[in-house]
């Protein structure tokens, strides 16, 4: 874990620090802005295990595995029946996800989704949250792979309790809404049809990857700016970059959340239509 | 624009890379399998331990307030019986009381009368013993007295006797006419 903190520190503008607006002429801001390729690590692994080379996103990854046993391990593993330190705080992370989630979208039925519920929402926003956390500062969520990985499995799960629960006729549930004239069903069927069963693991995927990597982008831009620009002439203009990156920072942890929260509560709502009563 | 050059190069960030989604496959479903098998029903459990206390707590208060009640209403029920029968008591007495006190009057009553009866009677008997001396008495005082005045003895007894006894009756006679009393007579008979 201190090599993960160590070697995260700095890492935008690595190579351009001596770059300002109002010092070094010639030098634009396109060459210390942050952009994609600061979400590229396969040029910059931290270290190999035998050929792969391990990135820091695998290492966040690994690392948020760890951590969410970790606490949760330390909340549940001996329960109390009168709770105490970190066993409220999971208790009432646990009754957030089955009440507030899975039983307000899915009943009673919901309770049996709760483990999944519940592993995705913290897994994700542990994911996100690695954006805030010092020396990290890299939300993990933002390298495509892990929401699309996650997103497929929503897509399995709630595929595979759609046609457990409806058999074939589950095709009926996904393709016609209800109360629909015939004739439009024409048009409409093959639009649900490619939205629920294509789209929906596409959007769930890119939406969360694409708000953190933004958030992320934006923040880091604000960053680089406020460095840019810092100097006695660009004193107010590297202040107001500065507030900006903070400001964001503030409502990235929020979005964070929110994001994470999404996520779990979009993939209730698909389990909740495929196990809802046929018509 | 840089982005453009760099989205134009081998990275693109909107493509997954396989490693990755294997990683975070695994990693998912190690957090999963922990939190499915583990973690989760060990807090669940916990959780509906608790809410069966507390709704057992609840059942046993519920319990203990109806026995309450019912203990209440019993001991109520013995005080109002404990009133009645106080009452009756309290009524059985003053009546027996009453009785009694009725009871003695009357006793009470009745010796007084015997006794002024047998007073009353003594009373008589001795009035009359009396007056039957007295009579005595004053008949042979009356001859002693006529003896010294006439000087001589008046010896016939026979005679004597029944001079005194006409005149002492002739006095009383005198005295009931005029409805006098005995002391009266007998002052009349004295004078």
């Amino acid at each position: 874990m201190s090599l993960s903190l160590a070697a995260g520190v700095g890492a935008l503008n690595t190579d351009s620090s001596g770059c300002h607006l109002f010092g070094n002429n010639g030098c634009g801001f396109n060459n210390v802005a942050p952009g994609a390729d600061d979400f590229d690590f396969s040029n910059r692994p931290w270290f190999h295990i035998g050929t792969y080379g391990v990135t820091k996103p695998v290492v966040l990854v690994v690392l948020i595995t760890v951590v969410m046993v970790a606490f949760f391990w330390a909340a549940f593993n001996k329960p109390k029946m009168v709770p105490r330190g970190v066993q409220n705080v999971g208790e009432v992370a646990y009754l957030f996800v089955r009440d507030r989630i899975a039983r307000d979208s899915m009943g009673a039925k919901g309770d049996k989704y709760v483990p999944f519920l519940f592993s995705l929402f913290f897994f994700v926003w542990l994911m996100n949250v690695m954006s805030f956390v010092p020396g990290i500062q890299f939300p993990v969520s933002s390298v495509i792979a892990f929401p699309a990985a996650l997103a497929a499995m929503v897509w399995l799960t709630y595929m595979y309790a759609g046609f457990k629960r409806h058999g074939l006729g589950y095709f009926r549930v996904l393709g016609v809404p209800s109360g629909v004239p015939l004739g439009i069903l024409f048009i409409l069927t093959p639009i649900e049809l490619l939205s629920n069963i294509i789209v929906r693991p596409f959007t769930l995927a890119i939406r969360l990857f694409a708000n953190m990597f933004a958030g992320h982008l934006l923040v880091a831009t604000f960053a680089a700016g406020a460095w840019y620009m810092f100097s006695v002439k660009g004193i107010f203009f590297s202040g107001a970059s500065f507030t900006m990156a903070i400001v964001m920072t503030a409502f990235e942890l929020f979005i964070q959340a929110l994001q994470a929260y999404i996520f779990v509560m979009l993939t209730a709502s698909y389990l909740a239509g495929a196990l809802e009563e046929a018509h | 624009m840089p982005n453009t050059t760099v989205l134009a190069g081998t990275f693109s960030p909107i493509y997954p890379k396989g490693d990755e989604l294997v990683i975070g496959t695994i990693a998912f479903l190690i957090i999963f399998t922990i939190f499915w098998k583990k973690l989760l029903p060990s807090i669940k459990k916990t959780l509906d331990e608790r809410t069966d206390a507390i709704e057992g707590g609840m059942e046993r208060a519920k319990e203990a307030q109806a026995a309450a009640a019912a203990l209440q209403e019993e001991y109520q029920r013995n005080l109002t019986e404990a009133r009645h029968q106080a009452a009756k008591i309290t009524q059985d007495a003053r009546e027996q009381g009453a009785a009694i006190v009725a009871q003695m009057r009357g006793e009470g009553q009745e010796q007084r009368d015997n006794l002024v009866a047998g007073g009353r009677t003594q009373l008589d008997a001795d009035a009359a013993a009396t007056r039957a001396a007295l009579k005595g008495d004053l008949g042979s005082l009356a001859i002693q007295l006529a003896s010294k005045i006439v000087g001589e003895s008046l010896e016939d007894e026979a005679r004597q006797r029944g001079t005194v006894d006409r005149f002492l009756s002739e006095l009383e006679a005198k005295a009931d006419a005029a409805s006098g009393s005995n002391t009266a007579a007998a002052a009349k008979a004295g004078a």
